[in-house]
């Protein structure tokens, strides 16, 4: 058993197509501590949402060794072990902000009252107090994201896994959702996987920042991001935040095949 | 939301519009037979006298509306509802099959549907007998259920319900599987991620996201069932419905009365897609995806 919250061993997914075999990833080599803030950035076709959907079991792998809390991505997800933020909300449409984060009480079994502290305090952590009534085309994108949030932590996973999920959202909103996220994760201590493709943003959250490129899908870097764990949105304007970034763009570069 | 008001004009235009062709129709339909007698009598008619004969036929090749609507009232509010002779009580004969056939053929078609998206051997042999069922005529069709469920000692109400049974679970299916299929993948994956069982799957996703699918095809099957009913009344010996009326109608050259009972089944197929998509406004209001 290992006391990582990821570990990935020789981990590779290649899938057949007309023109041959597509080696979505190949022999990437990863362990997440637990209590890390995890970002992993690279172009498109890099396979960093599909090595987030490994770990999550949406995906099988076809080599190597994934444990998610020591346990197969299968047993980590009956244990509860992970929510999942996708690129959109998702909220299902009929039901209320409250009915949307309840879902996966509902389907787990919690009981009601139960339910309904849980729901009010997600809530209350996204900073979604007062819309529990309210329909998903009701609130902003930005809002429905948060309530989706809201959805992935109510039930006390303790890994977190984000897949570029302020990528269709405007910069303002993003800052904005950025900074409570970091807020919300040293409030939490959760470790949390993040996939983007911006690098500000990789930087700005990431205590860890994983740099990808594409084929065959693999981990070209690791950076250890050492600004303080307080950050407010200025220290995006600090050279030490700029120096990072430059190494994340340089390993990108060195990745290669960005030619799209 | 057009608003209901503005909807009178253009309404009224296309009703009176229709009213003028028919009239123009009777008139050049009718006049043939009126011409016959009038020569047959040695009479000269005037254009008015013409005009006038064509309008008043007891047994016109094409009726009038002022005839279908004297008829229409006469059988509906002159006639008590327990009279033969009401077209309220035919209607409801027709009513009754047709509602019997309408649940049968919606459960059958939702049930259908839920064995078509969960089970694969389902998805690949159901629908096209499903299919293959809707192609063979139903007119060649009725005559044989009614005579098989008579010989079984089932007779009245429910061999009718079986043939609007069998218009109207097609519909049903076909748009029950788009609905329980309208979920997108991420959807899907979302209570994947909650390691949701397939029921809970069903009943938290697949079900809800179905419903305005559930409401299209509904209406279609509504109106589709009115037609098995009817089209079940016809081999019964025409004894009541509105099948019956249309048949004995036909027997007897009484056009007025098969005209009358094609409006009488109009409006009943009106006033169930109506009623259904009512239930529609509410559900989808109830379930917050009417904006």
């Amino acid at each position: 058993m290992s006391e990582h919250a990821i570990s990935a061993v020789d981990l590779g997914l290649e899938f057949p197509t007309r023109d041959g075999k597509i080696e979505a990833l190949q022999q990437i080599n990863l362990e997440v501590e637990s209590g890390e803030f995890i970002a992993l950035i690279g172009p498109s076709g890099c396979g960093k949402t599909t090595f987030l959907r490994i770990v999550a079991a949406l995906e099988k792998p076809t080599s190597g060794v994934i444990r998610v809390n020591g346990l197969s991505p299968e047993e980590a997800r009956k244990a509860r072990s992970y929510g999942y933020v996708f690129q959109a909300a998702g909220l299902y449409p009929w039901r209320s902000i409250a009915a949307n984060v309840r879902l996966p009480l509902e389907v787990m079994g919690f009981d009601r009252r139960e339910r309904d502290d849980r729901v009010r305090h997600a809530l209350d952590l996204v900073g979604l107090s007062g819309f529990e009534k309210q329909f998903p085309w009701q609130l902003s994108g930005g809002m429905q994201q948060r309530a989706s949030i809201a959805r992935a932590l109510c039930f006390d996973a303790d890994i977190l896994l984000m897949d570029e999920p302020f990528g269709a959202l405007d910069e303002i909103v993003r800052d904005h959702l950025n900074e409570q996220l970091l807020a919300l994760w040293q409030k939490t201590g959760k470790t949390v996987g993040f996939v983007t493709h911006s690098i500000p943003e990789a930087v700005y959250l990431a205590s860890r920042i994983v740099v990808m490129s594409p084929r065959p899908g693999r981990i070209t870097a690791v950076i250890e991001n050492d600004l303080p764990t307080e950050r407010p949105l200025e220290i995006r304007d600090s050279s030490e935040f700029i120096a990072i970034a430059q190494k994340v763009r340089h390993a990108l570069r060195a990745g290669g095949d960005a030619h799209d | 939301m057009i608003k209901v008001t503005a909807l009178v004009l253009p309404v009224t235009t296309v009703v009176l519009a229709i009213i003028g062709i028919w009239y123009l129709f009777a008139f050049s339909l009718n006049s043939q037979w009126a011409e016959d007698q009038a020569a047959r009598a040695g009479v000269e008619l005037t254009a008015t006298e013409l005009w006038a004969a064509t309008m008043s036929q007891d047994r016109p090749r094409l009726a009038t509306p002022h005839q279908v609507a004297a008829e229409l009232w006469d059988t509906t509010i002159n006639k008590k509802v327990t009279s033969k002779r009401s077209l309220i009580f035919h209607g409801w004969v027709t009513l009754s099959a047709t509602l019997l056939g309408f649940v049968i053929g919606t459960m059958l078609g939702i049930l259908l549907a839920i064995g078509i998206v969960h089970n694969r051997a389902m998805n690949l042999s159901v629908m096209p007998w499903a299919i293959a069922s809707q192609a063979i005529p139903i007119l060649a069709l009725a005559p044989m259920i009614i005579v098989v469920l008579h010989s079984v000692g089932l007779s009245g109400l429910l061999p009718k319900a079986c043939i609007s049974a069998y218009l109207s679970f097609f519909p049903v299916v076909v748009g029950m599987v788009s609905g329980f299929r309208s979920p997108n993948q991420m959807s899907l994956d979302l209570l994947d991620t909650y390691a949701a069982s397939r029921p809970q799957i069903f009943w938290k996703l697949r079900l809800p996201a179905s419903m305005p699918y559930l409401f299209t095809s509904l209406k279609v099957g509504a109106a589709a069932s009115l037609v098995g009913a009817i089209v079940g009344e016809l081999p019964t010996g025409a004894v009541a419905g509105l099948g019956a009326r249309l048949l004995v109608g036909s027997y007897y050259g009484q056009t007025i009365q098969i005209w009358s009972a094609l409006f009488a089944a109009a409006a009943l197929a009106a006033l169930l897609v109506g009623l259904i998509g009512l239930a529609q406004k509410v559900t989808l209001r109830q379930m917050g995806m009417a904006r």
